[in-house]
């Protein structure tokens, strides 16, 4: 038996930060609730999306994006070197969706409605197909999941997880391939609104694109972070395959980018100097040239420094990016003055923390990491942390 | 048919019976944040219509102008193809209309609208999206919209959309002071609620870089390709998914036993 059957949790001083940021921001989310989205936001007429919409969930959706794209390198095209971050990945874009699920209904005004859309059918709207898609994916995900928990408890269920997960997995890289790209056509709408370096027809196909790339980037940054926190020996070659992924999909994105702009006549704008501009050069300089510069010198790529610098870059330019179609883009046309109240930091900074600490606690009590190689220590006096890592069965 | 508004901006002195018209039929309060008369008139949700003064140039003469400003009820509504739950729609008679009961209070329509007018009960536990009707429920009953009744300087004219167009035509062609312009005709794909002015429209605050094509119509053709980029891409993948477990178990078959590593 690969896990054992007793739960843990050791607490740590971090984990009782996390622990009181969670409550914290579960107690604001009650007050939003129940006094609604005026009291709790610096949401306005002129800025009717803030933090929760652009952060929580746009970017947090292309954030979450690891589990699919790893699924389809793993699972679907059958690499089988990058297997060992398999669960790992898939688990954050798990734990990633469930937030965007809060981070959702915290947004919506009306939210004894919720369900609205699965009988009110308005099809025609962009929102209504991420809305079906995020939702189903949540529910395949765990689905998903549900192999990877019956290892431990319900374990008669196991085999018919087993079964299923062909399917699930095929239909688990489906829908995020559509609703990442409609979360970029939810901007498409905003035509004449959105500043001309990020409006474009092809929207959906960079949110495509931007959430496949940025999987590698969030594996490697969490792979990094977990190998540290878990004690296990990272495994540099399966990262530098990895990210050499991301690169040839980033190069594709550059070229497209320019061809767009310069199609489109607006690629005078990058040099204007202006906050779009600058805003349109570090995203993209930041983003995407230093991290594929990176990824294609050998030197560099093989480094832990150069891969971390990678994962770090991508991630941010990711964020950047969707900052910058959400607010950045949007500023000149809608005008007035929107900045996220305290309540909506703290909320936001409370779903990662219970995040942060719900995968703590699946990597510690389940099968998601690879063992360490180096195995020296008999289990029972590995010091705590250390126990998390526990062997890796295909 | 379907029916429109007229505004011969001309005409508008600016007295705003119109907007105390559609507070009262309407049942809207006064607030103090935002006012509905003057230079800062703007939009909220309990002013559904505010007539903004404008002070501007006409050749070398400095004139003064009064705008109506409310929904403009387009033909092809962004905010009814942005509403993921039908909770606005589009009726027969012209009006754009919102169902408080379906909105689940997303806030795509404010954002899809081109002109910016959907706005926000901010200040309620469960808001609403706040909008201009058209009073649809008086054109049901075949009367005209609470502002137009009360215009006492004829700057509203209710009629059919299409005929409204011919009149404003005639108007902007027989009297040279006009702008060569109906605004609404062609914007977001036309409104039902048409402009006309004697003063550039942008110099009045108007939005005119709005593109002539219906706004649906863009996301629609992006929408219509999920069908066919769902199904070959499932199709790819189930493929793909098939193909390589066959290569891995042909493969296993062949170290015979010696598996998962
Ligand atoms: S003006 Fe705006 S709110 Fe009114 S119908 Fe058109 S899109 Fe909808
Ligand atoms: S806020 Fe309400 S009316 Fe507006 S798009 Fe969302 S669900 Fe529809």
């Amino acid at each position: 038996m690969a896990t054992s059957d007793k739960w843990r949790f050791p607490m740590t001083p971090t984990r009782y930060v996390l622990l009181v940021l969670g409550a914290l921001g579960m107690l604001l989310m009650v007050y939003r609730l129940v006094f609604g989205l005026g009291s709790a936001t610096n949401l306005n007429n002129e800025w009717p999306w803030g933090l929760w919409i652009g952060f929580d969930v746009l970017t947090g959706v292309a954030l979450a994006g690891g589990g699919y794209s790893t699924a389809l390198l793993v699972h679907i095209m059958g690499i089988k070197k990058f297997s060992p971050i398999a669960r790992s990945a898939m688990l954050t874009s798990l734990i990633g969706y469930l937030l965007v699920m809060a981070g959702l209904f915290m947004d919506i005004g009306r939210w004894f409605n919720f369900w609205r859309p699965f009988v009110s059918w308005g099809y025609h709207s962009v929102l209504f197909e991420v809305f079906w898609c995020i939702s189903l994916y949540t529910m395949i995900q765990l689905l998903e999941f549900g192999e990877v928990a019956t290892e431990k408890v319900q374990k008669r269920w196991h085999g018919i997880f087993k079964k299923i997960m062909p399917v699930l997995l095929i239909i688990g890289v489906l829908l995020p391939t559509l609703h990442q790209s409609s979360l970029g056509s939810l901007y498409v709408i905003e035509v004449g609104k959105l500043y001309p370096l990020w409006w474009s027809m092809l929207l959906p196909v960079f949110f495509l694109m931007s959430s496949f790339f940025v999987g590698p980037a969030m594996v490697t940054v969490e792979t990094m972070l977990a190998g540290r926190a878990h004690g296990h020996k990272v495994d540099l070659g399966v990262l530098q395959s990895l990210i050499k992924v991301s690169g040839y999909m980033m190069l594709v994105y550059l070229v497209m980018k320019v061809v767009d702009l310069v199609y489109r006549g607006a690629a005078g704008l990058v040099f204007q100097g202006n906050l779009e501009g600058n805003m349109f050069l570090l995203e993209m300089v930041a983003g995407i040239i230093i991290p594929i510069i990176i990824c294609f010198s050998p030197k560099l790529r093989a480094s832990k420094g150069g891969l971390v610098t990678f994962g770090v870059l991508v991630v941010a330019g990711v964020i950047i990016n969707r900052m910058n179609v959400v607010f950045t883009g949007m500023s000149g046309f809608m005008g007035g003055f929107y900045f996220p109240s305290v309540i909506e930091w703290l909320v936001s900074i409370g779903l990662i923390a219970i995040g942060v600490l719900g995968y703590l606690f699946v990597v510690e009590n389940f099968n998601i990491l690879p063992k360490h190689r180096h195995g020296r220590a008999t289990d029972s006096n590995v010091p705590a942390e250390d126990k998390g890592a526990v062997k890796y069965s295909v | 048919m379907s029916k429109g508004v007229l505004v011969d901006l001309t005409k508008c002195v600016g007295c705003g019976s119109c907007m105390v018209a559609c507070k009262m039929w309407n049942k809207l309060q006064y607030t103090r944040t935002a006012s509905d008369k003057g230079g800062e008139a703007s939009l909220d949700a309990e002013n559904w219509t505010v007539v903004n003064k404008v002070e501007t140039k006409k050749g070398n003469e400095s004139v003064w102008r009064f705008v109506k400003n409310q929904c403009l009820h387009c033909e092809e509504p962004a905010c009814a193809s942005a509403c993921f739950s039908k909770a606005i729609k589009k009726t027969k008679d012209g009006p754009v209309v919102y169902d408080a009961n379906l909105c689940v209070g997303c806030r795509y329509c404010m954002l899809a609208c081109p002109f910016n007018i959907p706005k926000y009960e901010w200040d309620k536990t469960f808001p609403q999206v706040r909008k201009c009707q058209m009073c649809s429920d008086r054109l049901h009953a075949g009367e005209s919209p609470a502002c137009v009744g009360v215009c006492p300087a004829g700057a509203l004219t209710y009629g059919d959309r299409h005929n409204l167009l011919s009149q404003a035509r005639e108007k902007i062609n027989s009297d040279s002071s006009y702008i060569k312009h109906i605004y609404g005709e062609k914007e977001a794909g036309g409104t039902a609620w048409l402009y006309i002015s004697d003063v550039p429209f942008e110099a009045l605050g108007f939005r005119t870089n709005i593109t002539t094509r219906p706004l649906p119509q863009y996301t629609e053709s992006i929408l219509s390709l999920t069908p066919a980029v769902g199904l070959g891409w499932g199709a790819l993948l189930t493929g793909m998914y098939v193909y390589n477990r066959r290569r891995n178990e042909i493969a296993r078959e062949n170290k015979s036993g010696k598996d998962n590593g």
